[in-house]
């Protein structure tokens, strides 16, 4: 699903750069649920941009769904993104003056989807998170749970090969952040390939897998007994 | 791209930011609109400039006689000069090329009367070229022509104004006689022209006519007459400076005589009206165009805010699979269309005011100003480009919007 071969990444600071990423070697298998786990400054989070194509390594390969990802334009990068990945972040992301539908809609217009049939879409995963009464809400009408549910139902929208998601319940209780948890794995059991970046072991706890960073290389990598969370959704 | 839901999302992003979209369109509104009042006035005072000559043609030369001033070659001041036949047939032959129509005229004040109906009137005995040279216009039969002259007969034209004077209504007018200072004369048509009543109260006749029957010689009172089109103002004026000097030489007079021979060349009004229209419109498309620039420079600038205060969405964007052709035409499309809507109601509001307080500038100089389709139709592909242009550096900036950093959390 996923191989990451010697991965570097450096950012320039002023007249030098510092090295954040120094040689990275992942694989992870379609249905994984996999954590990463770091703290700040770890490059966790470089790690993540750069499988979610926001951003570019310096040296090393990186195939996702046996397609090179090399020499990105902006407008393939695009592309892939919108037919490979999906994305949950720390703060929701959604765009405040449309609402859950019409965020959830977002991806498959960018695909060039009809109306009607990406409304139709759109519905259907919306009644996945258990939010279909909320359809026609703004974001700041709703919860912070509830943002977050309308974000995944925007990333598994179009039907990504992988989820990558940065510190999902960063900006939540942990009630809720249970909740969002329960519901990703709900989602890693239907088969759904999980990347999640968290720097909080008990959430790391939750996943099939934990990759531990720590400046910039893998220190560990194993397979844990998953923590299942029970939720109400 | 361009479909309802490209429109919807602009029309929501606009909907959001709604006072800055207001607030951005106003300097272009008010750069049209000033434009657009400006360059009203300045086509009211163009107006008023060709109404005060309508009623002759714009490339009319008038050449009258009088006394000479100053004694020359022998000859002593005061002395009178009369055109004839033979300057009217001189100037026809000599600058054929130059010369588009020529008419020479004949005044003569007389009495009409048409059975219990009587009135005096001005007879102008005159060419049928005249007919062109004063933008005569025949309403009903026929201006005067060749074999009139050819044949000196009894015939005249007679102006709207003669006909309502004489004639009942309704009546029969062509091939009626009028009395003229005891002579009959037969009507062959009723004339108009736009110089006023005064040029409507004119009864033309053939210029051989009079000249056989109010005195038998050849004399001409003034020739008028008009250059060719295709001169242009200098060179026009150049050919009345030959006109006259070559007239002086033929009658001896000293070329500073400034009272024998006087020639109205419209080419040397025409020219200073020109220059000075010429000028005036330079400067308001300065204005214009200068306001306009700041109206667009306006419109970039919040576009520039707008896109900085949405680089988050950018980026959400972005992370969800939007091209950067997709973010550039939304960026492009607002811009556009602030312009475009804003600069039309400026061109509205503009129309409105000249329509509104034209007619009570007519005290200053300024008649029936508008604007053309033209510059309506000029002004909407300027809009949109101009437009283009405001929305291109922000869409620009837009695009190179990564999303990694606009999706950075604070």
């Amino acid at each position: 699903m996923l191989k990451i071969k010697n991965l570097h990444k450096s950012y320039p600071i002023g007249s030098s750069s510092i090295h954040v990423l120094k040689g990275i070697n992942l694989s992870v298998k379609k249905g994984e649920m996999v954590a990463i786990m770091g703290s700040s400054g770890s490059g966790k989070s470089t790690l993540l941009n750069i499988i979610g194509m926001l951003d570019e390594a310096d040296k090393g390969n990186y195939i996702l769904d046996n397609v090179v990802i090399k020499d990105l334009d902006e407008k393939k990068a695009a592309n892939y993104r919108n037919k490979f990945l999906g994305f949950i972040f720390q703060s929701f992301n959604l765009i405040n003056y449309k609402n859950a539908l019409e965020n959830i809609s977002l991806p498959l217009y960018y695909q060039g989807m009809k109306r009607n049939k990406r409304r139709e879409i759109a519905k259907f995963h919306l009644e996945k998170v258990g939010l279909l009464d909320w359809a026609l809400h703004l974001p700041n009408e709703l919860s912070g749970g509830q943002k977050q549910r309308v974000a995944i139902a925007r990333a598994l929208a179009s039907e990504p090969k992988l989820l990558l998601a940065d510190e999902p319940t960063g900006a939540l209780d942990s009630n809720t952040s249970a909740d969002i948890m329960a519901f990703l794995q709900k989602l890693n059991d239907e088969g759904k390939t999980i990347l999640i970046v968290t720097h909080e072991r008990d959430i790391a706890n939750m996943c099939k897998r934990i990759v531990f960073l720590k400046d910039g290389i893998i220190m560990e990598d194993n397979f844990i007994n998953q923590n299942r969370v029970e939720s109400d959704v | 791209m361009f479909n309802l839901d490209f429109w919807s999302e602009i029309f929501q992003s606009i909907d959001k930011n709604r006072t800055r979209s207001l607030l951005s369109g106003f300097t272009v509104s008010f750069a049209i609109m000033l434009f657009t009042v400006l360059f009203g006035l300045a086509n009211g005072l163009n107006n008023t400039f060709s109404e005060t000559f309508i009623d002759s043609a714009s490339n009319s030369i008038f050449i009258r006689t009088g006394r000479t001033t100053k004694a020359y070659k022998g000859l002593q001041a005061g002395r009178r000069i009369q055109f004839k036949n033979d300057e009217y047939n001189y100037i026809e032959s000599e600058f054929k090329k130059n010369v588009e129509f020529i008419s020479s005229r004949v005044y003569r004040n007389v009495t009409a009367s048409y059975r219990n109906e009587k009135n005096n009137y001005l007879v102008r005995a005159v060419h049928p070229d005249h007919q062109f040279l004063e933008k005569t216009i025949v309403k009903k039969g026929r201006f005067l022509n060749e074999l009139d002259i050819k044949n000196q007969t009894k015939v005249i034209v007679i102006g709207d104004l003669v006909k309502e004077d004489l004639f009942n209504k309704n009546q029969k007018i062509i091939g009626e006689y009028i009395n003229l200072s005891g002579i009959q004369y037969k009507v062959v048509g009723i004339f108009n022209d736009d110089g006023g009543d005064d040029e409507e109260r004119i009864i033309y006749m053939p210029i051989s006519t009079a000249q056989q029957i109010y005195g038998n010689n050849e004399y001409v009172d003034q020739i008028n007459l008009t250059y060719n089109p295709k001169l242009d103002y200098n060179k026009a004026i150049d050919f009345g400076l030959d006109l006259e000097n070559n007239l002086k030489d033929r009658f001896t007079i000293a070329k500073n005589d400034q009272r024998a021979i006087r020639i109205f060349n419209m080419a040397m009004q025409n020219k200073g009206i020109n220059q000075m229209t010429s000028v005036l419109g330079i400067l308001i498309l300065i204005i214009g165009l200068g306001t306009l620039i700041a109206g667009v420079v306006g419109v970039s600038n919040i576009m520039i805010f707008i896109v900085k205060e949405r680089t988050k969405e950018i980026g959400i964007r972005k992370a969800l699979g939007a091209p950067p052709r997709s973010i550039i035409s939304i960026i492009l499309a607002e811009s556009v269309l602030i312009t475009t809507l804003s600069g039309y109601l400026g061109l509205l509001i503009g129309v409105g005011v000249l329509e509104w307080f034209g007619p009570s500038l007519k005290t200053y100089f300024i008649t029936d100003p508008s604007v053309s389709i033209t510059l309506v139709i000029g002004a909407t592909i300027l809009l949109i480009i101009s437009g283009g242009i405001a929305g291109y550096l922000p869409a620009k900036k837009a695009s190179e919007i990564k999303p990694i950093i606009a999706l950075r959390d604070e």
